[in-house]
């Protein structure tokens, strides 16, 4: 069948989710996906499942993919490894102490329920944090899952609730046509559909350019760190809350024990040529850095890392949103490094819109249109 | 003088030849050494304060161990011993000796990193006692041990039979030679074994005083089991003739030859071929060992196994293509005749591949419920499901959802089964399900590494 | 010259060598100068580690730093790979994992 009521260009998180929500809402879904499913940035991200720390606007959608996280098992018959036992953020300086307080007042209203801690209470709790820490503030559903496995898991139950989905298939071009997109694929064929959703992440920004809606993408390569399997000891996911880029690390301790382990920098990273370097001496600072957060960090050894195409706008806001250019046209992308937790949200917020045409979760923030000349 | 800043990755028979050409060529390279002592494993030194003669180490090597070990002894050379070279990116080479990292950069970088035993599990194979041979081999030698009182070997290849020998030699009470290699796979292979007839005489004969040793031998075999709940009591296997035998035993040796140690190789950006004849993945190089990334060359087992000889005169290889790359003259004769001799020691090396063959079928066999990735306690099973219902074309998607390879060693003794696993579960050629990605650091490295503080001239 | 009767690894040779006293799980345990933590440990007795994954004992594999399956812990917390690590007087190694109070040690 080469017609659908829906074609996806991308199959990440974004997509993938979106595929099963629509599906969800009885629409006929074609997800193209050049790759495999979540094998981008998707699959490469640090794995936080986080309401912390995400700017208020986008509170509502966070909160709105937490209900569905909480779900996956009902969903999708998968937990994606999901492990809800904090999510913990620290500081360094007093300054940033004070900036995640007035987080934690601001957030209350959107349902967040944070609770600082001092430096005294953040050692009593866990006690394997390095002593120079001045304060914490700590998020009881916060949490962390499996990047590796989500997107393709979602991908699959996309798949078993009847979405066509298409792995290995290259777009080629894309026209519009009297309300109807058709989409080439390589090797000849095309698909078509009223609609088309593009979720096609750090190459995105070429598709939306074709419309007439060029944004200011870049693209960076989350330096990713993983150590040796370890006793598993540490609960929450921790991060630094700080200014400073190079200060920003963040780690978590999976069940089967490796701390996998993010941050220090960005590295170098292309969507022409599809490769992101993890720098070595980016592995080092990070080292450093983890040791000022947890000193047991120096007993033990990182054994692996990787990087992958994260892709970012100047605001630190994704698109989201109907295409101001071209009915029939929406795009989720661009997700600056931040779109695991609110994936699966932005599936459902995004199916909901084409489905129904509208949707109660605000992403105005998000509109395409903001970058328009 | 200033030359090419060269780096050299190994301290074996590839590394140690390819410092010596360099050397007498008037530059002074820098050679990374992850052992105490320089010899690479098959010249391996043991530690100082060890007595033993060379001949009752290396047996009939040691004239050949003990001349290389001169060799690098002579040499004035910037050696850095107990060094673990973890990442290679553009020009610069990163190293970690006790906590203390340090950014080398290159002009000319020469892989010679050698080689590891291949490995195609067996239940049980992770059991106390069960060593791969070439640890069995590294016990004897360096540590003057063997891997317990009465060992099975098991596997294939020429050091199946040395080692075994070695032991009985040592005084061991080897129970058992189990060769996977059907009979009549060495007689095949004799056109070109012939090639190096002291050397194929040498193999015969030890197998022929195993036999008279009392040792249990026995070709064309299926090992089927380690047996033992909770450390190795024996090895359950199959003979050629279909017949299942259990010998009892409380250790086990076990490894089909060898693979290369690719690792760097594949962070230095080098594109890799499968090759056909060996049926593993290999760095592409020309016949000098240079690779299609310009300043980056491999040499010895790192490359391709090909056995001691041919890493010595692959490394003088290596090193005369740096020099040559360099501008650097040098004897085109010497180049010739090494080019003679390595031809020779490759058709020997196919000879042994066909007399000793991986065991493809055997490996693509292995029961759902046998453990392929001893680091990760991934089995057989786990790793067809994903082939399955989960779709893995290839082997690093399989690791990113079995975990298979995700462990400390990154692979390389899961790598070569899970691969034959993948490939018969998913019914294509083996070169389709690729090979395993390398990532920096390509050993553990320790979280407690800090990079050397740079001392500064007084202003 | 045969090795300890309860040790895995058996001694061929190179027996003349400097004592060298350590502690694997509390007991002391005489290995030789020279020796790695890997031969020091398994010549007295029988495992190294427990395995991360699928339980049960793990006792090294390839003796060359390769398969990473013989890092233990020490008493005190830290890590080492014992067949390339040589053995040191004093060394206080153990075969099971530590407790909370070792890793993540207190800061």
């Amino acid at each position: 069948m080469n017609r659908a009521d829906v074609i996806i260009i991308g199959g990440g998180i974004m997509g993938a989710s979106a595929a099963f929500f629509l599906r969800q809402h009885g629409q006929s879904v074609i997800l193209l996906e050049r790759g495999l499913i979540g094998q981008q940035a998707s699959g490469v991200n640090f794995g936080n499942v986080r309401r912390q720390g995400r700017h208020l606007h986008q509170l509502p959608l966070a909160n709105r993919a937490r209900e569905i996280w909480l779900r996956l098992p009902e969903l999708i018959g998968e937990d994606c490894e999901l492990v809800t036992a904090g999510h913990l953020r620290v500081a360094h300086t007093s300054e940033m102490a004070d900036r995640m307080a007035a987080y934690a007042d601001d957030s209350r209203a959107y349902g967040l329920d944070l609770e600082m801690l001092s430096a005294n209470a953040l050692r009593d709790r866990f006690p394997y944090l390095g002593t120079q820490l001045v304060a914490g503030c700590h998020d009881a559903t916060g949490g962390h899952a499996n990047p590796r496995l989500t997107a393709p898991a979602i991908g699959r139950a996309a798949a078993r609730a009847g979405a066509d989905v298409r792995e290995q298939t290259e777009v080629t071009g894309i026209a519009h046509q009297a309300g109807e997109f058709t989409v080439a694929i390589a090797g000849g064929a095309s698909v078509c559909a009223p609609v088309l959703l593009i979720t096609a992440g750090a190459w995105a920004g070429k598709l939306s350019a074709q419309f007439g809606e060029p944004v200011p993408l870049a693209v960076h390569g989350p330096q990713m760190t993983v150590t040796e399997p370890l006793p598993y000891r540490i609960a929450p996911t921790i991060g630094v809350s700080t200014p400073h880029l190079h200060e920003t690390v963040y780690f978590r301790q999976v069940k089967r024990g490796n701390i996998v382990c993010g941050g220090f920098a960005r590295g170098p990273a292309s969507a022409e040529t599809n490769r992101a370097t993890v720098l070595p001496e980016a592995i080092l600072g990070q080292m450093e850095q983890l040791r000022r957060v947890m000193p047991g960090f120096a007993r033990v050894q990182t054994i692996r890392s990787w990087s992958g195409i994260e892709s970012y706008l100047p605001d630190d806001c994704p698109i989201m949103g109907p295409s101001v250019t071209t009915p029939g046209l929406f795009y989720a992308f661009g997700f600056c490094g931040a779109g695991f937790q609110i994936g699966p949200g932005v599936g459902a917020v995004m199916a909901e819109l084409i489905a129904t045409g509208r949707t109660d979760t605000p992403i105005e923030p998000y509109a395409i249109g903001r970058f328009a000349r | 003088m200033a030359g090419p800043r060269v780096i050299i990755i190994g301290a074996g028979p590839a590394g140690v030849r390819a410092a010596e050409t360099l050397v007498a060529a008037g530059l002074v390279p820098t050679v990374i050494d992850e052992g105490q002592r320089a010899g690479g494993q098959v010249y391996r030194r043991p530690p100082a304060g060890f007595t033993r003669p060379a001949a009752q180490v290396y047996g009939a090597d040691a004239a050949k161990a003990q001349a290389l070990h001169a060799r690098f002894d002579a040499l004035a050379i910037d050696y850095r011993p107990e060094t673990l070279a973890w990442a290679v990116r553009d020009q610069t080479l990163h190293i970690a000796r006790d906590g203390v990292a340090e950014a080398l950069p290159f002009d000319a970088l020469i892989l010679a990193t050698g080689a590891t035993d291949r490995l195609a599990p067996v239940a049980g194979w992770t059991l106390p006692g069960c060593y791969s041979l070439g640890g069995a081999q590294i016990a004897l030698k360096a540590q003057a041990c063997s891997i317990g009182a009465r060992p099975v070997f098991v596997g294939t290849g020429p050091l199946l039979y040395l080692v075994a020998w070695q032991y009985v030699k040592a005084g061991v009470a080897v129970a058992a030679v189990l060769d996977t290699a059907p009979r009549g796979a060495q007689l095949r292979a004799l056109p070109d074994l012939m090639l190096r007839p002291g050397l194929l005489a040498r193999g015969l004969a030890m197998q022929v005083r195993l036999r008279a040793a009392g040792v249990t031998m026995a070709q064309g075999v299926t090992p089927l089991a380690i047996a033992g709940a909770h450390e190795v009591t024996g090895l359950r296997y199959r003979t050629a003739a279909g017949v299942e035998r259990t010998i009892a035993g409380d250790a086990v040796a076990m490894g089909f030859h060898l693979r290369p140690e690719t690792q760097l190789a594949d962070l230095a950006g080098c594109p890799f071929v499968f090759d056909e004849a060996l049926q593993q993945w290999r760095p592409e190089a020309d016949r000098d060992g240079r690779t299609p990334r310009a300043g980056v060359y491999v040499a010895g087992d790192g490359l391709r196994i090909l056995g001691a000889d041919a890493a010595e005169v692959s490394g003088q290889l290596a090193a005369r293509a740096v020099m040559a790359d360099a501008g650097i003259a040098s004897n085109a004769r010497e180049t010739a005749r090494l080019y003679t001799r390595k031809a020779r020691l490759e058709r020997f090396a196919r000879g042994l591949a066909t007399a000793f063959p991986w065991p493809a079928q055997m490996a693509a066999a292995t029961p759902d419920a046998v453990m392929v990735c001893r680091c990760e306690g991934i089995t057989a099973g786990d790793l067809r499901d994903v082939a399955g219902d989960k779709n893995a074309p290839e082997l690093n998607r399989a690791k990113a959802l079995s975990r298979i390879g995700m462990g400390r060693c990154q692979g390389r003794f899961c790598g070569p089964a899970a691969a034959e696993i993948l490939a018969a579960a998913r019914g294509v050629p083996l070169r389709d399900v690729g090979r395993l990605r390398s990532a920096a650091p390509v050993k553990p490295l320790p979280m407690a590494t800090r990079t050397a503080p740079t001392t500064e001239p007084d202003a | 010259m045969s090795g300890q009767p309860t040790g895995r690894l058996r001694r061929l040779a190179e027996t003349a060598r400097a004592p060298v006293t350590i502690r694997v799980d509390g007991v002391p345990v005489t290995a030789l100068a020279g020796d790695t933590v890997l031969v020091a440990v398994l010549a007295a007795g029988r495992v190294l580690r427990q395995a991360d994954f699928g339980g049960g004992d793990r006792a090294g594999f390839c003796l060359m730093g390769a398969c990473q399956d013989c890092w233990m812990w020490t008493a005190a917390g830290e890590r080492l790979r014992a067949c390339t690590t040589p053995v040191a007087a004093g060394m206080d190694l153990a075969t099971q994992t530590p407790g909370e109070d070792t890793w993540p040690a207190h800061a």
